[in-house]
């Protein structure tokens, strides 16, 4: 669900930035209350085991596609909601930079849609409530169902939270020609499918810590009596379920691992509309949305008044544009081949 | 696992990079920063349908990958991950935006195609710019950078620590995965009895781990914050080299720089 720069106007990037920052600034504000130099380390370790565990492929059942973790709700379950939005940001950080994973300028949304959501949404609304609730009884089975419910319906959320988002940048950068409404059907769906794969694969994990050591876990009683569910009856339970409606679904993203792209990939091949079966006209109220969207987009866009007059479709398109271009292309690759030619003079020198 | 390998070697790859020498490399890490960041933000602000006029700013990243000695090609690996991503989203407007805009011949460009290509060529920028800023810059005076912007100290230690550990990490888990394919041969991932074992153990691991790596830190007197020592000093002619590309920047945003080169021959 990586956004690339390409995707945001510079003002949309902008916003996102001073939000996840806002997030930031008050998640180090709330952190340094209590001892975080103690906390800095785990939370290092923690966030270079969630970036390592992502990309690990997790089979699903039945399906021959495969899943990965979602990493907010595990790190907020871990650490808490404000350590674990820390992490996310740098994990999100290091993806940007290292491997070209989302870009620099994007990153401000990237840590909105990823980490915002899955941190403090997904923990404060779901983990936190459904760990303290008296859901399912006392008995230590109760406490594999709470984190089992919590996960999924956790990563469920967060994820068609960040998917909304995703469109809805993409939307009012003015970037893609989609109607709003069709965009947004296409992509919610299939990160419910992500959503709900992500969510077992995490309650798997937790599940695991919640056995071993379940006071490492964030708002989770321990120390309740053994019950009759084993963790291999959960595991049955999550077979099944993940059968039939992970399964199900994910035949969407079968062979895509990424929602994102496949939801575009989708539109690009068969022409829009024609794939989703819909109407491009019943559309026409929220295409008009975007395009009031896309006008304030360039009346906020950077140094407007300054770009030559008509130079959104003559500039672009006339011929001595292009005869220009061509000359600053035909310059780049020269370059591109002096460098070469130098650097190779200079290693024969030195050999 | 193949991810797992090819991401050790980006993560050396980029480490080995970024300890060469160069003019570039010697810039100070603050400069670069807020260079990358015009850049990304000059690049991305370019109207949709502005290709000539976007064209002109390849040269930047061009003439400094070649200032720093390292060639053009290694970032296009990279690619593979940002650009199916944006070509997805371009790809799709040249069935939706049949606006014509040019006749060349008997060849109509529409608006769409005009957009997509533009979006690609934003995709690509973007993505060299960035690359050039990690290639040239350690972690260490990154952070140091992000430090003088008044970043808080919780977040760019958190930054090294976990930078330092992703290789750590990065390592265990590609053993795991690896003695893992090797016990279950023809198997696609981890099946779903190891779903939660398989990284609950290392998990576990891990944070006793970090509890024994803080009191060594502690130990060798950790207060909550690295120093950063090694950071080059700002020169004047880092300053003044930061000015004159800001500056061209600015132009070739305000100004279609191709398209006046290209009236002096056209016409």
């Amino acid at each position: 669900m990586h956004m690339a720069d390409a995707l945001l106007a510079p003002a949309v990037a902008a916003t996102m930035y001073a939000a996840s920052g806002i997030a930031a600034g008050v998640s180090v504000k709330t952190l340094r209350k209590d001892e975080t130099t103690a906390k800095l380390p785990t939370m290092a370790v923690a966030s270079a085991l969630v970036f390592a565990g992502q990309m690990i492929n997790y089979t699903i059942p039945g399906t021959g596609s495969s899943g990965h973790l979602c990493g907010g709700m595990l790190l907020s379950a871990l650490l808490g909601p404000q350590a674990g939005f820390l992490s996310m940001v740098v994990i999100l950080a290091i993806q940007a930079l290292f491997f070209a994973d989302g870009g620099l300028l994007a990153l401000g949304a990237n840590c909105w849609n990823m980490a915002f959501y899955g941190c403090f949404v997904g923990y404060y609304l779901l983990w936190r409530p459904i760990q303290r609730s008296g859901l399912f009884g006392k008995a230590k089975a109760a406490g594999r169902g709470k984190i089992i419910l919590a996960s999924i319906l956790g990563c469920v959320l967060t994820l068609q939270l960040g998917a909304f988002s995703v469109v809805l940048e993409t939307s009012i950068s003015g970037i893609t020609e989609l109607p709003f409404a069709a965009f947004v059907a296409v992509m919610q769906p299939i990160h419910l499918a992500i959503g709900l794969v992500e969510g077992l694969i995490t309650a798997a994990v937790l599940l695991f810590v919640y056995e071993a050591r379940p006071e490492l876990l964030m708002d989770v009683q321990s120390g309740a009596e053994q019950g009759k569910c084993s963790l291999k009856t959960t595991l049955v339970v999550l077979a099944v379920v993940v059968a039939l409606v992970g399964g199900g679904l994910s035949l969407f993203a079968s062979g895509n691992p990424d929602g994102l792209e496949w939801s575009m990939f989708g539109n690009a091949e068969a022409g829009y509309s024609e794939n989703m079966g819909l109407d491009e006209e019943a559309y026409g109220v929220s295409s008009s949305a975007a395009e009031t969207a896309g006008a304030i987009q360039e009346k906020t866009a950077f140094l407007p008044d300054y770009a030559f007059s008509g130079s959104d479709s003559a500039a672009g398109t006339s011929v001595s544009g292009l005869v220009g271009s061509a000359i600053v292309a035909g310059a780049a690759v020269l370059i591109c081949l002096a460098g070469g030619f130098f650097r190779r003079k200079k290693a024969a020198a030195k050999n | 696992m193949d991810q797992l390998s090819h991401a050790q070697a980006e993560l050396r790859e980029m480490d080995a990079l970024a300890a060469g020498d160069s003019p570039i490399h010697r810039l100070h890490p603050l400069c670069k920063l807020v260079l990358t960041v015009a850049y990304i933000v000059t690049v991305v602000s370019f109207s949709k349908y502005d290709l000539s006029g976007l064209v002109v700013m390849v040269l930047y990243p061009v003439l400094l990958f070649q200032a720093a000695g390292i060639p053009v090609g290694l970032c296009f690996y990279r690619l593979r991950i940002v650009l199916p991503l944006v070509c997805a989203v371009g790809l799709a407007n040249p069935f939706l935006d049949h606006t014509p805009l040019l006749q060349l011949g008997t060849v109509t460009v529409t608006g769409g195609v005009l957009s997509m290509v533009t979006l690609m060529l934003k995709g690509v920028f973007s993505l060299m710019a960035s690359f050039l800023l990690v290639a040239t810059t350690s972690m260490d005076s990154l952070c140091a950078a992000l430090r003088k912007l008044h970043v808080p100290g919780l977040i760019t230690t958190l930054l090294l620590l976990t930078y330092r550990y992703i290789g750590v990490m990065l390592e265990e888990v590609s053993v795991m995965s690896q003695a893992y394919a090797l016990r279950a041969p023809g198997q696609k991932g981890i099946h779903i009895s190891a779903w939660g074992s398989f990284l609950g153990q290392l998990l576990l691991r891990s944070m006793d781990r970090a509890e024994e790596l803080y009191h060594s830190m502690l130990l060798r007197g950790f207060r909550g914050e690295f120093f950063y020592a090694s950071v080059p000093p700002c020169r004047w002619s880092g300053v003044v080299f930061t000015a004159l590309c800001l500056a061209a920047m600015v132009l070739a945003r305000c100004f279609d720089l191709p398209q006046l080169l290209g009236s002096l021959f056209v016409r």
